[in-house]
């Protein structure tokens, strides 16, 4: 059934709504001398009569649309054949969909067999029902209420505070989904990995060595359960996240430090814009920098050394293996990336020391460089390690740039040579493709997007806590 | 005396050190900087010079007998009959008659391969739009296979060292290609296909067309569903909220979505949208819905820091002269810091346009190769694009994946010097 003329329809109620209105107001201003007589200016007249066209017929329509669905399924359940009745809830749910499948004309009934035609002929008729009764429904209910809206057109009734008072709802409506959208991460995230933890015991998911989600195909092949043991991700996404950080955090900190210590006006702003170039550039694209320039590179220059190592004897060069999916290479380009956010949190740090702390400090005859590192570095160290938390709940969120450059085989080692695996690359490999919401597989990934909320979450409070502390110090 | 000169040695040599050490530090900020800098322009030449040549595409011309006997028609066909002719085989004699010297299967099979393997049908649509070609001999220009494009824009005329070439062209195909050059008969054209083609096997036949679709209608949904909003939220905040813990507790949540990862929108959206609500997969209509929500927090931040830089003095005024609150806000307050709210939403669509890993998990990633019509057809988007051809061996998708991110980072330098441009032009200094 399609929607669209429904929706056309109230739009033009809501329009001619809108006109009657501005009319309506006119006339009865006429008696009374005028426009300036009413309580409300005309258009707010017009603008009421128009949402009571609009919003009885909307919420209505949404209702139906929403509830048709289960309404049927649940009358269409009473004409079942007896034995029917009886089935766990999954295959009563595949029934029911054959049962709507054949009403659609999509399926024969021979499917289904000859005791479901009440079934199906109910089916039929109710979503005819459903169809022929939904426009009549919310055309009516627009039209009434759109009389009752005009019937409130009175010199003495202040539309405008009607008006004001849903504008005002509407606005609170509005910044309402920012705590729908935390709520339906929490509960889609929770609910998910609620019915994991019914497969995979908690304490196997957070202190098991060994992943590999593979899910067999027999019931009785070897490693038939598959194996859901975090660690080796916890390891590989921390390991990669540390060379992210050991290349972004001096970097940014010390570009940070010279643009706003050192360089002059002009320096300052060509580099600073240009810097957060970095940061703007989608991360797929580093990805595969990472995957096409840097790891082959890593690769290369690896073994070139091993080379070296074998002909002069340097026996630990010799052995040296460099995996072309290196941890090192993700870790390296996902530094790069974070670069501009590690040196613009520093600059704005920086800035908030107070220059009389400087002042003091050159009186003292202290270079430039010595009051930077011993004074102003630690009067912006709260700030400045509240920006490198942010960095690291940046770092271990990034999900691309692993994706593409690093490994998929969840290894259990802090060399960053190897390849290892990050929580984010599970998410997206366990999920991409198609999926039933059954299988451990797909439940694991939301038991991980748990985990990764949870610890990216607690980094952001943190960091936002260090910084706050430390910003009220100088206010 | 001597004890005074010692002094005086030691804090000159002391001082010395400690000069030093600041000219030492300063060269490590400008290090640091060069680092980053490096970072830049190593990212960028190392995207450019492996995707430049994706912008031409390899043409050979072959002289095409349309053979009535081989094809079974005449000018007079109908297209049902043309419909059914077999232009496989045709065009395979055709290729063969012009090197008949090549016998062996394996020759002919890599006589073929030189062009890329659409080209039959190619040709059954020229004789269907122009049926009196049959009996005729016409030039017919066809687009290389990817194997001798590539090794004609990289390898052929130039010497390598040792001898080796780009890409997968066998011998007897180089030598085709040799002769064919000297004849004037191969050569690289402006690479139409990439920006008219959506997603194909072959690189050849591989566009973009597609995937800028897709982001395009994902995009508009994005700012349909995130402006409004976005800019509802950020008016209540400023201007109407009471001061109490529900303010608060929107306030602290708004914050945390700005820092939640990404992917975890992607389980939201698979979820939420797909799994409860049944919307269809891989669909530009649900990645625009995921993206919005991920793109709220950027824009209400931003419309909010304009809200607060509009001066108190214009909301008295209004006030004063009798105007209602939301007449306030709508009349005066508003319209003075829309360019801000703009600045900020082009701002978070160029983040929508380069978001990838969410649209991974909500299904974009399928193969798909028609440009989607409306938000409702399945499709894919320019990001997810260049992450599915990056995953292929061939030497011509590197190139064509390189050169589709020129596209997206051209898309994204233009957004984000409009919303320079519109800042520096319309915001207000008070």
């Amino acid at each position: 059934m399609s929607l669209a003329p429904l929706a056309l329809f109230l739009i033009s109620a809501t329009a001619v709504a809108y006109f009657i209105g501005y009319l309506r107001a006119f006339k009865i201003a006429k008696p009374l001398g005028g426009v300036r007589n009413l309580a409300a200016l005309p258009t707010y007249y017009a603008s009421m009569v128009s949402l009571w066209a609009l919003i009885p017929g909307l919420i209505v329509l949404a209702l139906w649309v929403a509830l048709d669905g289960a309404v049927i399924e649940s009358l269409v359940k009473a004409s079942l054949p007896e034995e029917a009745k009886y089935l766990p809830a999954d295959k009563l749910g595949l029934v029911l969909n054959q049962v709507a499948l054949v009403a659609q004309g999509l399926g024969d009934i021979s499917i289904l067999g000859l005791e479901y035609q009440a079934a199906v002929e109910r089916q039929m008729r109710l979503t005819q029902l459903s169809r022929d009764a939904l426009p009549l429904l919310v055309g009516s209910i627009a039209i009434i209420s759109l009389l009752i809206g005009l019937r409130s057109v009175t010199a003495a009734h202040n539309a405008r505070y009607s008006v004001e008072r849903l504008f005002n709802i509407a606005l609170f409506l509005c910044s309402c989904i920012a705590i729908l959208t935390t709520v339906g991460i929490v509960f889609s995230v929770m609910f998910e990995s609620w019915q994991f933890f019914q497969l995979v015991p908690l304490s196997e998911f957070l202190f098991g060595t060994h992943w590999s989600p593979q899910i067999a195909i027999r019931a009785d092949q070897a490693g038939a359960s598959g194996s859901f043991g975090v660690l080796p991700l916890i390891v590989g996404t921390l390991l990669i996240s540390a060379i992210a950080l050991l290349i972004a955090v001096p970097v940014g900190l010390l570009s940070a430090i010279y643009l706003s210590e050192y360089a002059s006006a002009r320096v300052r702003n060509v580099v600073k814009p240009a810097l957060e170039i970095l940061a703007g550039v989608p991360t797929v694209v580093y990805g595969f920098f990472a995957a096409l320039t840097v790891a082959p590179a890593i690769r290369e220059v690896g073994d070139a050394a091993r080379a070296w190592g074998a002909e002069n004897g340097v026996v630990w060069l010799a052995n040296l293996n460099v995996s072309s999916e290196s941890a090192l290479a993700a870790g390296m380009v996902m530094g790069i990336m974070i670069i501009p956010f590690v040196s613009s949190l520093s600059d704005d740090v920086i800035n908030a020391v107070p220059q009389s702390l400087r002042d003091g400090s050159y009186g003292l005859g202290a270079t430039q460089s010595e009051t930077i590192k011993k004074v102003i570095f630690p009067a912006a160290l709260p700030g400045i390690v509240g920006g490198i938390l942010l960095a690291a709940s940046r770092a271990i969120g990034e999900t691309m740039i692993v994706v593409m450059a690093a490994g998929l085989a969840a290894n259990l080692t802090v060399n960053p040579l190897e390849a290892v695996t990050t929580v984010t690359v599970q998410i997206v490999t366990l999920l991409v493709g198609d999926q039933e919401f059954d299988s451990a597989k797909t439940l694991a990934a939301f038991a991980l997007g748990l985990f990764l909320f949870l610890i990216t979450l607690a980094l952001n409070i943190v960091a936002l806590r260090v910084v706050k502390k430390y910003r009220e110090q100088y206010e | 005396m001597s004890d005074r000169k010692d002094i005086a040695l030691r804090r000159a040599e002391s001082l010395q050190k400690r000069h030093a050490a600041e000219t030492r530090f300063r060269w490590y900020g400008r290090a640091a900087i060069s680092f980053g800098m490096l970072c830049i322009v190593f990212l960028f030449t190392d995207i450019f010079s492996k995707g430049a040549g994706a912008f031409q595409q390899t043409y050979i011309d072959m002289e095409i007998h349309f053979d009535p006997e081989v094809l079974g028609l005449t000018p007079q066909s109908t297209p049902a009959e043309i419909e059914q002719a077999s232009f496989g085989s045709f065009f395979k004699k055709a290729l063969r008659q012009q090197y008949p010297d090549l016998t062996s299967r394996k020759e002919k099979r890599q006589l073929y391969g030189l062009v890329t393997s659409d080209m039959p049908l190619t040709l059954r649509n020229q004789v269907m739009a122009e049926p009196s070609l049959i009996g005729t001999t016409k030039s017919i220009r066809m687009i290389a296979d990817d194997d001798i494009d590539v090794y004609y824009k990289y390898s052929y005329g130039r010497d390598n060292e040792d001898g080796t070439s780009v890409g997968r062209a066998t011998e007897l195909q180089q030598s085709i290609v040799a002769e064919l050059a000297q004849q004037g008969r191969i050569g690289t054209r402006f690479n139409n296909t990439f920006f008219t083609a959506a997603d194909s096997r072959e690189p050849e036949l591989a566009g973009i067309k597609g995937a800028i679709v897709g982001s395009m209608l994902t995009l508009m949904i994005t700012l349909i569903i995130s402006f409004p909003i976005a800019v509802a939220t950020a008016i209540y905040l400023e201007e109407f909220a009471p001061k109490n813990k529900l303010t608060d507790f929107i306030e602290v949540n708004i914050n945390n979505l700005a820092a939640v990862p990404s992917v975890i929108f992607g389980l939201l959206g698979l979820a939420i949208f797909i799994n409860f609500f049944g919307l269809p997969r891989s669909v530009p209509l649900v990645g625009g819905l995921v993206l919005s929500l991920m793109t709220l927090p950027t824009i209400i931040i931003s419309s909010r820091a304009a809200i607060k830089a509009v001066p108190p003095s214009i909301r008295d005024a209004a006030l004063g002269m009798g105007a209602s609150k939301v007449q306030t806000v709508l009349h005066h307050v508003l319209p003075l810091a829309l360019p801000g709210m703009l600045t900020g939403t082009i701002i978070g669509m160029a983040q929508a346009l380069g978001e990838t890993a969410p649209l991974l998990m909500i299904g974009m990633v399928a193969f798909i190769v028609d440009v989607p019509a409306s938000v409702g057809d399945s499709a894919t988007v320019l990001p997810v694009q260049i992450f599915l051809w990056s995953d292929s061996p061939e030497r011509g998708f590197v190139e064509k994946t390189s050169a589709a991110i020129m596209v997206l980072l051209t898309f994204l330098i233009f957004m984000n010097s409009f919303a320079v441009w519109l800042r520096k032009r319309l915001e207000r200094r008070w």
